[in-house]
């Protein structure tokens, strides 16, 4: 029999002669540089994610990753410079700043001076110091075997290692703010850990902005570990350029009565696949994710989550709102995994889909793993258009029929924002939504 | 002045509107009555520009204008108003912001300037207080969670704000007790002036004892079979149906 030969695509072929060149000059110690090697040893064999594979089914990713370009390098202080210029949706919110340009931390245009309890790190400088964290956190918080961390781990060069000791109470949120500043295509690894210590209490914001019409990848992977009774909120936005790819991976690791709850919105990068990983480890988590994705033109997203119950007595609730136009393929995968262990956990997951055209397209799989028999769990999907009998009852009251839609949207994806706890962003997300409902009934009058 | 001219509509091949043809001048109340099945609520949702009818022949003058060219949206800046049989709940969208985007909405259409915040409030309370509705009601989804009474009732403080200079009542008295149906006729008659004009849609003529109408117009397989004053309901009360359903046939 012929020796089989993978047939491997253009952007698999980059990655792979990519790594040998420029791993000298990736930082870190022997053993950073070992946890490369066997990071970049599982994507050789495995190459991208492909259809074939369960979890990648609606997200192909080796036939929508058409290349894998150059790694993006410690950017110099013009571009530093022109990044700092660009405004975000966030400037109104009061924050301690920590921003990342093309992947990297930059302290010059970062928030001087920290509140007292929290240590910043450069991932970069850490990762060639023998970082302690590194070693007792890097990679801990899901021990899930994914291709996203994988290809992270292995050309990761970027990002901040935040901790936040006991007891602390932030007054203002902590925001990670990732602005991507080339003109040519770039690939960026950045790497957040996230350490907070008992009984603190933070807000994390994270968002992701980047230019328009430029095919730049980012893979980040922001880990959060909550230590016992920390209450964590943290809210992502994604709001890469239109023709991005915007893949990322949140792993979040909880410790007895912590209350995490997150919120994601997704409106403008052109693929994006965001991963959230989570894992109760102690007993009585409130754990919440929430997501609101705003999608038109081609775009394809890819929500996938999983939620992995290890200790009794947990809450988890997930409420997921999808609004596609045009063409645009919406993907939502959640899986509650309850562990014998975990008697009594309280898990219920919800993901909604309004589709407002007839070639858009909405892929929902939730599923349930339950080992434990004394559990209360659900999940529901469903998918659908605006109902037209509402929409005909706004109508005759006066409103062209994109408005009358756009309230109705907004009124949907609202219930999601409703949980954000931070009064601030919950406005941001709300006028978000608002930009693109209006975007919408400005081209379909020019329509 | 509203113009129904020999109207045949049909929804899903099931000819429904077989010729109609009825005048409502403007100050006028008419009341249009009729069994079960006649057409009288098609009636309502073609005037209002429901898009699942198919309007076969005919036309609908609202002053001199046909309707039936412009949408929904259309229709209603140009002064049409439905108050539905069954107003719809819209969980999210807080009744307040509602009706300041309807409102705003049908000004823009008329080429008018946007309500200033202050004089929409103020208006809207005045309104409110009017007809019994507690302000909270207002901050409250649109007609999430609402008796059946308090929808009717927000219906007529719709039809207040937005001043149309025509309103259809789609059975309007269905699921009101005697209270709430005093309190919604009473909004409906503190309505009534020289240029706006009523089309009642009603089963009963207990309606009409609160809004009395100036005419009564039977309707039964998709026509108006008989027309006359307010006596004409009195003389239904006593009589029934039973004659017009085959009079058409």
């Amino acid at each position: 029999m012929n020796d089989v030969t993978p047939i491997r695509t253009k952007a698999e072929n980059a990655l792979l002669s990519r790594f040998p060149q420029v791993k000298a000059g990736l930082p870190g110690d022997a053993s950073i540089r070992h946890l490369r090697d066997d990071a970049f040893a599982s994507f050789e064999v495995s190459g991208l994610p492909h259809r074939r594979i369960e979890a990648w089914h609606y997200t192909d990713l080796r036939s929508l990753l058409r290349d894998a370009p150059d790694l993006a390098v410690v950017p110099p202080a013009h571009v530093v410079q022109r990044a700092a210029e660009h405004a975000s949706v966030l400037d109104q919110v009061p924050a301690t700043r920590l921003v990342m340009v093309n992947g990297f931390y930059d302290t010059n245009i970062s928030t001087f001076g920290l509140p007292a309890g929290v240590v910043v790190k450069d991932m970069h400088t850490a990762l060639g110091q023998s970082e302690p964290l590194i070693a007792s956190h890097l990679g801990a918080a899901t021990t899930t075997p994914d291709p996203l961390i994988a290809l992270n781990t292995a050309f990761m060069n970027g990002g901040v290692i935040v901790t936040i000791a006991p007891h602390t109470k932030l007054d203002l949120p902590l925001e990670l703010r990732f602005v991507t500043e080339t003109v040519d295509a770039i690939a960026m690894a950045p790497r957040v850990l996230v350490i907070v210590g008992e009984g603190a209490d933070v807000t994390l914001l994270e968002s992701h902005q980047g230019p328009d019409g430029v095919a730049y990848q980012t893979n980040a992977v922001v880990e959060i570990f909550g230590a016992e009774h920390s209450r964590i909120e943290h809210v992502r936005l994604s709001a890469g350029g239109n023709h991005a790819v915007d893949l990322s991976t949140l792993a979040v690791n909880l410790q007895r009565e912590a209350n995490f709850r997150s919120l994601h919105c997704i409106t403008t990068p052109g693929l994006a696949r965001h991963q959230v990983f989570a894992s109760l480890q102690g007993e009585g988590i409130a754990f919440d994710v929430d997501g609101v994705a705003l999608l038109s033109g081609t775009q394809h997203v890819d929500t996938t989550l999983a939620i992995d119950h290890a200790a009794p007595g947990c809450t988890s609730r997930e409420l997921f709102k999808t609004v596609l136009d045009a063409q645009a393929t919406g993907v939502f995968q959640g899986r509650i995994m309850v562990k014998q262990i975990a008697q009594q956990t309280d898990g219920k997951m919800m993901s909604q889909a309004v589709l407002l055209s007839d070639d858009a397209r909405m892929n929902n799989k939730p599923e349930l793993e339950i080992f434990a028999d004394d559990v209360v769990c659900g999940h529901g999907a469903t998918c659908g258009a605006l109902d037209d009998d509402l929409l005909f009852y706004l109508m005759a009251r006066g409103l062209p029929r994109v408005e009358a839609e756009a309230l109705m949207l907004a009124a949907f994806v609202g219930e999601a924002f409703e949980k954000i706890r931070h009064d601030g962003m919950r406005d941001v997300c709300e006028a978000l939504a608002g930009t693109w409902l209006k975007s919408r009934s400005t081209a379909t009058k020019q329509a | 002045m509203l113009e129904i001219r020999n109207l045949h509509v049909s929804i899903e091949d099931k000819k429904i509107l077989n010729g109609l043809t009825l005048t409502v001048h403007d100050g006028e109340v008419a009341a249009i009555m009729g069994p079960n099945g006649s057409g009288k609520s098609t009636l309502s949702y073609v005037i209002a520009g429901k898009p699942d009818y198919e309007v076969l022949d005919g036309e609908i003058l609202l002053d001199g204008q046909n309707v039936l060219e412009l949408e929904a949206h259309e229709r209603a800046a140009a002064g049409l108003f439905l108050a539905f049989q069954y107003p719809l709940e819209i969980p999210g969208v807080a009744t307040m912001s509602f009706l300041k985007a309807a409102m705003n909405s049908q000004r823009k259409i008329r080429g008018e300037e946007e309500m200033a915040t202050a004089d929409f409030m103020k208006a809207v309370r005045a309104a409110a207080d009017k007809l019994g509705i507690p302000q909270d009601m207002l901050r409250r989804g649109l007609n999430v969670g609402f008796s059946g009474g308090e929808k009717k009732r927000m219906e007529i403080l719709q039809m207040a704000l937005l001043a149309p200079n025509f309103c259809i009542l789609d059975e309007t008295d269905s699921g009101l007790d005697i209270d709430a149906l005093k309190v919604v006729s009473e909004g409906v008659n503190a309505l009534r002036d020289p240029k706006r004009a009523f089309l009642v849609i009603t089963h009963y003529q207990r309606l009409l004892n609160y809004i009395v109408p100036d005419t009564v117009h039977v309707m039964a397989h998709g026509q108006v079979v008989k027309s006359g004053g307010k006596e004409l309901a009195l003389e239904l009360e006593a009589t029934g149906y039973a004659d017009y359903k085959t009079l058409a046939a």
